[in-house]
């Protein structure tokens, strides 16, 4: 199969490319951008015209519900959804039941994955066994079926001993170690920020210092160990101003945010929405605001959807009982899109936060449109505005708090090795 | 941001919260009661304004005097009311709170009295009924509990007329009390310049000055000069976790005697949303004392209750 993508605007922030260009594809691979071989002969020509042309999205957060949780959303469900998102690569989180603790689980979600022939799929293993905070798993052998770095998913439930033999056991093969910074003690039964929407609404209060409290706990192991760390979805502006300085200090540590925190705050909540509770809690506008500036100045890497899809009847219960997490593969392009220009930066530095950038922290070949890459493209129309309808998405989720709302740019082609998996 | 409780023509819909209501639509509701406390005082305490309506007393958590005093609101209404104990039947079987709001809905209900444990229970049922039924709030978690806090509004009101020179203490476990968030929203709506709460800090929500009070620690400071004294209940599991030590400590600060009382004003009134720990937030001499109105709250709390059914029924 041989694909001309033609006269669209090629951004490959990896290459440093922001041109109108035509990208050419043969047998799933990128083989050239701008002037093509000789006597190129297309099957198939997309006319990118008034589009642009970027680098597959690279997901650091899905959660396809596999194995185990299938009422949820399934693979196949959450899948098209990525295609439709423009994700061609993602990573999810072991926390499926069971959770991704033994290497047979991640063959099999691996087979599956690469059965739907859509997006790459890459398991984040489990730290500890069942996720429990006590034993280890045997990361080597997880490594070898297919994991690309180790979490303990949502819940950091491991004693400060555990966590530093767990780092350090990581860093002996050069294994990422990937930790969402909250104390669970702290965070305790809380479901909103403790601050003066959860006042008023009588909800149980997750405090910053939940988060803050695991930071320097992770921030100093990783100083002693020297484990590369990642640090999922951070919350608040103390946290970011924590790890500004950490990264000032040279430390191997990564950071990313979800899509959702950087628009939204606790005042979102409105009068107890469901859609908007979120793990972490959604924050205060003065967290938001440094959750934004903290990916400008690089402090945050990435941008995660942190794809939660949740059945329609767990969020149909008073907020504390509704179960966390929203949809949002789907939003995700726009919902960067958005943040760009709010803050009026370059298409192209917006479009590396959620494909070049995430590409690093997992440590896979993707995110970049270099000769020879395979080729996963997204292909959106930066100006088309569409409305987020429950009927429209493809996950199986229907929960996010932009339901209703209008959006830019939208996803238009979506090629996953060549394939055109996704066409609008 | 939508009020959830007012219709289209900014009538009250649903009461929820005292959160967002004005003040002409709290003093609505005060008048009204005023003029039902002498049917409650009658031979034949009945009229017959809610005749042929179905009132559903919705409890997905435990409470006696609460129910009880709905139900009699409604029966001196005329009402049918109907009370489940859902705590004990169909959420046992594994119904959803929306499936048995759905079920009654479908035997005609005019009205439901909610009360849950989960802040915000109410209104998703409010969201969620036709648009033909009213929900009343009879407790959500931590959140509001309405027609308690309109009842105290009504009490207060009774002994000190006016709402404007007022200085109100509400004293004990702000975090978890839905009745004083209620408390705090009417009597700043209604007009009462200076609202304080005294609490250890461990039983202070975040940033609760935000909502238009002085934060005390010190019950004494706290209780200089007031005019009204709003105690509120505390609960026994407190003491299980990290928040209090011991009863005897909290009652050695923050319980009400009459030397702590002797700091406020001399005709300060004594109030308490039921049910009461003597000797725990208050001793039994001051519960019993000539400034407790603590009975005529209960007895208001009928008029006021009937008042807030009346005019969501004619609304």
């Amino acid at each position: 199969m041989r694909i001309l993508i033609k006269d669209g605007r090629v951004i490959d922030p990896e290459n440093g490319m922001d041109a109108v260009n035509d990208v050419y594809i043969v047998a799933g691979k990128i083989v050239a951008v701008g002037d093509g071989p000789d006597s190129f002969q297309a099957n198939h020509v997309i006319n990118a015209r008034g589009l642009v042309v970027c680098p597959g999205l690279v997901d650091l957060s899905v959660r396809l519900r596999e194995p185990g949780l299938q009422y949820k959303a399934t693979l196949e469900s959450e899948m098209k959804a990525a295609a439709a998102g423009g994700v061609t690569s993602l990573a999810c989180p072991p926390d499926t039941d069971p959770p991704l603790d033994e290497p047979g689980l991640v063959e099999m979600l691996k087979d599956r994955a690469r059965s739907l022939n859509q997006a790459h799929v890459y398991p984040i293993g489990a730290l500890t066994q069942g996720l429990k905070g006590e034993r280890l798993t045997e990361m080597a052998e997880l490594h070898e079926a297919g994991c690309v770095a180790f979490s303990q998913s949502d819940k950091l439930l491991l004693g400060s001993r555990v966590m530093m033999q767990a780092m350090q056991y990581a860093s002996t093969f050069n294994f990422r170690v990937w930790l969402r910074p909250e104390d669970d003690g702290i965070a305790d039964s809380g479901v909103a920020h403790d601050g003066e929407v959860a006042t008023r609404l009588g909800l149980p209060a997750v405090p910053v210092c939940a988060e803050t409290i695991a930071l320097s706990k992770i921030i100093l192991i990783a100083k002693g160990t020297g484990a590369k760390v990642h640090l999922c979805r951070i919350s608040s502006a103390e946290g970011v101003a924590m790890v500004r300085e950490a990264r000032q200090q040279g430390l191997p540590i990564t950071c990313d945010v979800a899509v959702n925190h950087i628009h939204l705050s606790e005042m979102d909540i409105s009068f107890f929405d469901s859609n908007c509770h979120l793990i972490p809690p959604l924050r205060g506008i003065s967290d938001r605001d440094a959750l934004r500036s903290g990916l400008v100045d690089g402090t945050i890497d990435a941008v995660c959807s942190d794809h939660a899809p949740v059945d329609e009847d767990a969020k149909l219960v008073p907020f504390g009982e509704s179960e966390a997490g929203a949809t949002c593969i789907e939003l995700l392009l726009s919902l960067v899109l958005k943040w760009a220009e709010e803050i009026n930066i370059p298409l192209a530095v917006a479009v590396a936060k959620v494909t070049s950038e995430p590409a690093k922290i997992l440590g896979v070949e993707a995110g970049d449109l270099s000769v020879g890459a395979a080729a996963d493209l997204c292909i959106f129309d930066p100006e088309q505005h569409w409305r987020v309808e429950a009927s429209m998405l493809r996950s199986q989720g229907k929960n996010t708090p932009f339901l209703g709302m209008e959006l830019q740019g939208k996803v238009k082609y979506t090629l996953a090795n060549g394939i055109i998996v996704y066409e609008d | 941001m939508n009020n959830p409780q007012l219709n289209k023509n900014g009538k009250l819909q649903h009461l929820l919260t005292t959160e967002g209501l004005p003040a002409p639509i709290l003093l609505k509701i005060l008048d009204t009661a005023e003029s039902f406390v002498g049917v409650t005082q009658r031979d034949i305490k009945k009229v017959p304004l809610l005749r042929g309506k179905a009132i559903f007393n919705l409890f997905f958590e435990p409470s006696t005097r609460t129910r009880t005093t709905f139900e009699i609101a409604a029966k001196r209404l005329s009402a049918d009311i109907v009370n489940l104990n859902i705590a004990a039947s169909s959420q046992s079987k594994g119904e959803t709170m929306l499936d048995t709001v759905n079920n009654l809905s479908a035997m005609n209900a005019d009205m439901f009295i909610v009360r849950h444990s989960q802040s915000g229970a109410a209104h998703l049922i409010a969201r969620h009924v036709r648009p033909e039924i009213h929900v009343i709030n009879a407790g959500d978690g931590r959140h509001a509990h309405p027609t308690q806090a309109l009842l105290d509004m009504f009490t207060i009101r009774r002994y000190k007329r006016d709402f404007h020179n007022l200085r109100v203490a509400i004293v004990g476990d702000i975090l978890h009390s839905r009745v004083a968030r209620s408390q705090i929203h009417a009597l700043t709506t209604l007009g009462v310049p200076e609202v304080r709460v005294i609490s250890p800090k461990t039983l202070l929500p975040t940033k609760v000055e935000r909502l238009g009070v002085h934060v005390y620690h010190d019950m004494e400071q706290g209780l200089k000069d007031v005019d009204v004294v709003l105690m509120l209940r505390l609960q026994n599991e407190r003491m299980l976790g990290a928040r209090l030590p011991s009863a005897e400590e909290y009652f050695k600060h923050y319980g009400l005697t009459q030397e702590k009382l002797a700091l406020a004003k001399h005709d300060a009134i004594v109030m308490h949303p039921g049910p009461m720990n003597r000797g725990i937030e208050i001793d039994s001499a001051v519960a019993d004392g000539k400034q407790s109105v603590i009975l005529p709250q209960v007895t208001f709390g009928i008029a006021v209750r009937m008042a807030v059914m009346a005019i969501l029924a004619g609304n």
